[in-house]
C-alpha cells in the first residue's frame, strides 16, 4: 500500500440501476499508483458494471470518477483510452484473423504519410519494431507476424495486454482473466503483472477466485450485491475471510466426504488410443479400472488428451484402438444414445456448446436424454405437461435459479446453466458420472453445491470419473487420482497420499512413473 | 486453327466477366462489412434500367445538343446512384431494423424486378424510348500494340478499364490502408472494432452503399457497353453468378476477378460455339489445358496462401502450368480433324471446366466470421 501518494483513480459514489435491479450502489473505490488492487466478488456481484462504467461503456446514474484528482467524464471506450485507462476483456477483443500488427493498429492506424486520409498505406513495419521494443520492455514476447488464431490462449491474452499497452494505458482494468487460463499460464500472468507494476503501471484485477487474490493482490475491495463490503490486504485476511465477506455466508472451500465404499468395476478402459482429426495420437495406451462408489479424478494441463478420453468414452468420437467396457458391455463402437442408456451420466467440458441447446428452454434442457421415454413421450408425441411438471421439480430440487420453467437457457448465470445439466444427468438412474470440468467460471457458492451432488453421487454408488483443470478441485473430490501427460496416464495414486507439488511434476512431464517409449510429437 | 482466335475468346472473356466482377466487388464490399448481400442481382437491374433511363431521358429531353458520350455518362452516373439508394434501403433494413439479411436482399431482387418491368411496360415500351448507343472502345496506345496481351487486356470500352483499376485499387485498399483494416474488423469481430473506438454501424451503412454504387456499374456496364437499350430481366441472374463469384474468389477483389474471368470465358467459349467458327477437338484441347493451367494457379495460390509451406512442391506446380502452356500452344500449332461433337455438348464443357476447377480444388472458402449478425452493443 502506498499511502504516500494520492490515488490515480478514485470512484465516489457511484450508483447504477438496470430497471429495478440496482447493480452498482453508491460504490467509493480508490486505486492507487503502481499497486495492484484486486476487486472481488461473486458473479452478479456488480464488478463488470462498475468497470464498463469505468471503460464508458455504461453511463453511472450518479456519481463521479475522478484521475489524478480531476473530474472526468468518460462517454466511451475512446475517451477511456485518450485518459490512459485500459480493459484486457474476458473475452479477447481481437480480431482472430488478423495479425498481431494489425490487431494493435487498429481503431488508431498508422500511416506512411498522410496525403490519402484513411486510404494511406499502413505502416506496418513501424508498429511491428513498436511491438517488439514493447514486449521487451514487459516481458511480453509475442511475434507480431503471427495470426492470432494460431496463439494458445495465454499468449493471445498477453497480445490483449500489449495491446492495451500500446494504446498508451497507465491503469490496467484485468476482467477476470485467469478463467480462461492453464494453472502455468496464471502464474506466467502474475509475473506480468508485477512487472508492469514496477514500470510503473496500476491493475486493477476481477477476479472470484479466492487463491489469486491472495498471491497478488496489494489491496483488496470486495463486492457483494453491488456494495463493497470490505477493503482488505491479503496480509489482513485470509481465504476464509474473504469467502465469507463475497457470499455472505460460511462456505465450504473443501467438500467433506467419508470414506469410499468402492464396489465392483463399473467402467473398464483397456488399452484405449485415440487419434485426433489431425491423424496425432492424443490417447496412447490409456487403461484404468473404475469401481462403483468411487471418485477417479484425471488431473492434467488442459490438451494432454482428456478431451479426446472423454470424447470417446461418451461415444462423441471414435478410438483408433482398444476397448471401452462398461458394466460388462463392449460399448466401444457404440452410440451416444447406447452409452447414455447402460446408465452413463455426462457433464461436458463446455456446458453451452455440447451441455445445452440455448436457444431451448429450461424445461426442454432438462429432458433432452429422456424426451423420447416414458412418461414425456409414447413414442410419437411429447406430453408437454408432463415436462413441465418434471422441470418445476428439477428446479426446485437442484435450486435453479431461473425466471421461470420456460426462459431461455442462454439467459440463465454459468452457474445455472450448470446446474441444469446436472439435475438431467443425476436424475437419471445412472451407475457412470462422467463430469469435465464442473466448475469452470463458477462462483463459489455455485461450486460448492456441485461439489456436493457430485459426492452425494458416489455415495449413492455411482462411478465417477472427474476431469479437471483445477488442483484443488482434483485433490478434494478425488478417492484416486491419475495423471495425464502427452496422451499417457503417466500416474495413479490414492488421493490421500497426494500433493499439489508432486501432482504438478507429473502434470509437466517432468516426472514420470512408467518410461514413455515414444517420444511425445511421435 | 490461329491464337488469334483464343485472343478473341479471352477478349471477349473479360468483357462477359466484367459485370459479374462489379458484381462481386458490391458482395464482398457488404460481406466484409458484416452484411450479408444477396440483393447484388437486384441492385444490378436497377442500375441497368436507370442507366438507361438517365442516358436516353437525357438525350431526349435535352434534344441531342451534347455529344451521345455524355448522355451515356449521364445515364451511368444515375445508374450508379440509383443502386446505390436501393443498397441504402438494404443497410437501413438489415442494419438498423435487424431484418434478416437474406429477406431483406430478396425483399430486393423482387423490388427491382417488379419496378423495372412495371415501368418497361408502362413507359419505355409505348414510348419507343431508345437508347444513345454504347461507349466506343478504346484502344490504349503502346500497350494495345503488345502481341497477345494487347488485344486482350487493352482494346476494351472504358467501363473495362475502369474495373480493371477498381480491382485493383481495391486488392490494396482492403488489405492496407486503415480503411480496410476498420471493414475487415468489423465484418470479423465487430466487439472488437467497437472496443478500440471503430463506429461498427457507421463503417457497415458505408460499405454495404458503395458496394451498392458497384453494383450499379455492373448493371450500367451491360446496357451501356454492350445491348445499347434496357430489357426486362436483363441481369438474368448475374447477381446470384456475382456472389458464387465473390465465394470462389475468397472475398477478395483478385480472387473475385479471376473466378469471374472463369465464368467469362464459359460464357465467351459458349457464344463462338454457336457461330460455329471453332474446330470441336480443338475447343476441347483448349479447355483442357485451361484447365490444366488453372489448377495449377490455384495450387500456387494456395501455397503462397498458407502460412505453413504445406501445399503442392514448387517444381510441380510449374511442371503442370508448363505442360498446360505447352498443350495450348501445340494446339494453336496443329491443324485438327473435323470432328462434330453435337453442339450441346460443347455446350457443357465450360461449365464442366468451372465445376472442376471451383470445386476438386479450391479449398473450403470461409467468409467474415460475423457476416449476417446485427450488430447489438452490450
Amino acid at each position: 500500500m502506498k499511502n504516500n501518494k494520492d490515488p490515480i483513480l478514485s470512484l465516489h459514489n457511484i450508483t447504477k440501476s438496470f430497471g429495478s435491479v440496482v447493480a452498482n450502489d453508491s460504490i467509493y473505490f480508490d486505486l492507487y499508483p503502481q499497486e495492484i488492487q484486486v476487486l472481488l466478488g461473486e458473479n452478479g456481484a456488480g464488478k463488470s458494471t462498475l468497470m464498463k462504467i469505468l471503460y464508458g461503456m455504461y453511463q453511472a446514474d450518479q456519481g463521479e470518477i475522478l484521475i489524478n484528482q480531476q473530474k472526468v467524464v468518460i462517454q466511451d471506450p475512446n475517451d477511456a483510452l485518450r485518459l490512459g485507462i485500459g480493459m484486457v476483456h474476458q473475452h479477447f477483443m481481437l480480431v482472430p484473423v488478423m495479425t498481431v500488427t494489425e490487431n494493435l493498429m487498429l481503431g488508431d492506424e498508422k500511416t506512411k504519410g498522410n496525403a490519402f486520409g484513411k486510404l494511406s498505406k499502413l505502416d506496418r513495419e513501424t508498429v511491428r519494431q513498436e511491438i517488439i521494443a514493447l514486449g521487451n520492455k514487459y516481458g511480453l514476447q509475442v511475434n507480431p507476424d503471427a495470426v492470432v488464431e494460431d496463439l494458445s490462449v495465454g499468449e493471445a491474452q498477453r497480445v490483449e495486454i500489449l495491446k492495451v499497452l500500446y494504446k498508451g494505458a497507465d491503469i490496467l482494468i484485468l476482467d477476470e482473466p485467469t478463467a480462461v487460463l492453464t494453472p502455468q499460464e496464471t502464474s506466467e500472468l502474475f509475473e506480468i503483472m508485477r512487472s508492469l507494476i514496477k514500470q510503473g503501471k496500476s491493475i486493477i484485477f476481477i477476479t472470484h477466485k479466492l487463491k489469486e487474490v491472495l498471491a497478488v493482490a496489494d489491496r483488496i475491495a470486495v463486492l457483494r450485491n453491488g456494495k463493497v463490503v470490505g477493503h482488505t490486504t491479503p496480509a489482513e485476511s485470509s481465504i476464509e475471510e474473504l469467502a465469507l465477506l463475497m457470499v455472505g455466508r460460511e462456505v465450504l472451500l473443501t467438500a467433506t466426504k467419508g470414506q469410499s465404499h468402492p464396489g465392483k468395476v463399473v467402467l473398464n478402459i483397456k488399452d484405449l488410443s485415440i487419434k485426433s482429426k489431425s491423424e496425432v495420437m492424443v490417447v496412447k495406451n490409456f487403461s484404468l479400472q473404475l469401481r462403483a462408489g468411487e471418485i477417479y479424478g484425471i488431473a492434467g494441463v488442459q490438451g494432454n488428451g482428456q478431451s479426446e478420453l472423454i470424447e470417446a468414452i461418451t461415444g462423441l468420437m471414435q478410438p483408433h484402438s482398444g476397448h471401452i467396457i462398461i458394466l460388462n458391455k463392449d460399448v466401444t463402437h457404440s452410440s451416444p444414445r447406447q452409452i447414455t442408456l447402460v446408465g452413463t451420466a455426462h457433464v461436458p467440458e463446455d456446458r453451452q456448446k455440447h451441455g445445452l441447446v440455448l436457444g431451448f428452454s429450461v424445461a426442454t434442457n432438462l429432458v433432452l436424454q429422456t424426451y423420447y421415454l416414458p412418461p414425456f413421450s409414447n413414442g410419437w408425441v411429447i406430453y408437454p405437461e408432463k415436462v413441465e411438471e418434471n422441470a418445476d421439480e428439477k428446479i426446485d430440487e437442484f435450486d435453479i435459479r431461473t425466471p421461470s420453467r420456460d426462459a431461455l437457457v442462454s439467459n440463465l448465470s454459468g452457474g445455472n446453466q450448470q446446474k441444469v445439466i446436472i439435475a438431467r444427468e443425476l436424475s437419471r438412474p445412472i451407475n457412470l458420472l462422467i463430469i469435465n470440468q464442473p466448475t469452470r467460471g463458477l462462483d463459489v457458492g455455485s461450486i460448492e453445491y456441485i461439489h456436493k451432488r457430485i459426492i452425494e453421487a458416489r455415495d449413492k454408488g455411482v462411478a465417477v470419473l472427474l476431469v479437471s483443470a483445477e488442483l484443488d478441485e482434483i485433490l478434494s473430490l478425488s478417492d484416486r487420482i491419475g495423471v495425464m501427460y502427452a496422451g499417457e496416464l503417466v500416474a495413479e495414486m490414492d488421493a490421500k497420499g497426494a500433493n499439489r507439488e508432486q501432482l504438478g511434476l507429473y502434470m509437466t512431464g517432468s516426472k514420470k512413473e512408467k518410461m514413455l517409449k515414444e517420444n511425445i510429437n511421435q | 486453327m490461329t491464337s488469334i482466335l483464343l485472343v478473341s475468346l479471352m477478349s471477349l472473356a473479360i468483357i462477359k466477366a466484367a459485370p459479374l466482377i462489379y458484381g462481386a466487388l458490391c458482395g464482398l464490399m457488404s460481406e466484409r462489412s458484416g452484411v450479408v448481400n444477396i440483393g447484388i442481382e437486384g441492385m444490378m437491374l436497377t442500375g441497368a434500367f436507370m442507366a438507361f433511363m438517365g442516358s436516353a431521358l437525357f438525350s431526349k429531353w435535352t434534344g441531342g445538343v451534347f455529344n451521345p458520350n455524355v448522355s451515356l455518362v449521364v445515364g451511368l452516373l444515375v445508374g450508379i446512384i440509383s443502386a446505390a439508394l436501393v443498397a441504402g434501403l438494404h443497410a437501413i433494413l438489415s442494419i438498423h431494423y435487424k431484418i434478416d439479411q437474406v429477406i431483406s436482399g430478396t425483399v430486393i431482387n423482387l423490388l427491382a424486378v417488379g419496378l423495372t418491368n412495371y415501368v418497361a411496360n408502362a413507359y419505355i415500351d409505348p414510348t419507343h424510348l431508345s437508347g444513345v448507343g454504347v461507349f466506343p472502345v478504346w484502344k490504349i496506345p503502346l500497350l494495345s500494340k503488345i502481341p497477345i496481351l494487347g488485344p486482350i487486356f487493352f482494346e476494351h470500352q472504358p467501363m473495362i478499364y475502369l474495373m480493371f483499376a477498381l480491382v485493383l485499387f481495391l486488392q490494396y485498399a482492403i488489405f492496407n490502408t486503415p480503411w480496410g483494416l476498420r471493414l475487415r474488423s468489423v465484418g470479423e469481430y465487430p466487439q472488437a472494432a467497437d472496443s478500440v473506438g471503430i463506429n461498427v454501424i457507421k463503417t457497415r451503412y458505408l460499405n454495404v452503399i458503395l458496394g451498392g454504387a458497384l453494383a450499379g456499374l455492373g448493371g450500367a456496364i451491360m446496357v451501356l457497353e454492350s445491348v445499347g437499350r434496357f430489357q426486362k430481366l436483363m441481369t438474368s441472374g448475374r447477381g446470384f453468378i456475382a456472389l458464387a463469384v465473390m465465394i470462389f474468389g475468397r472475398w477478395s477483389p483478385i480472387g473475385a476477378f479471376g473466378a469471374a474471368i472463369l465464368f467469362g470465358f464459359s460464357e465467351a467459349l459458349g457464344v463462338r460455339l454457336q457461330f460455329g467458327d471453332i474446330n470441336h477437338l480443338y475447343a476441347l484441347v483448349v479447355v483442357a489445358a485451361l484447365a490444366v493451367i488453372l489448377t495449377s494457379i490455384v495450387w500456387g495460390i494456395n501455397r503462397l496462401r498458407n502460412r505453413s509451406t504445406k501445399g503442392k512442391s514448387p517444381f510441380l506446380i510449374g511442371g503442370i502450368f508448363t505442360l498446360g502452356l505447352t498443350i495450348l500452344y501445340l494446339a494453336n500449332q496443329v491443324e485438327f480433324p473435323k470432328v462434330s461433337v453435337p453442339i450441346e455438348f460443347l455446350g457443357l464443357l465450360p461449365y464442366v471446366l468451372t465445376i472442376i476447377v471451383l470445386t476438386g480444388l479450391v479449398k473450403r472458402a470461409v467468409g467474415p466470421a460475423a457476416v449476417g449478425k446485427p450488430y447489438e452493443k452490450q
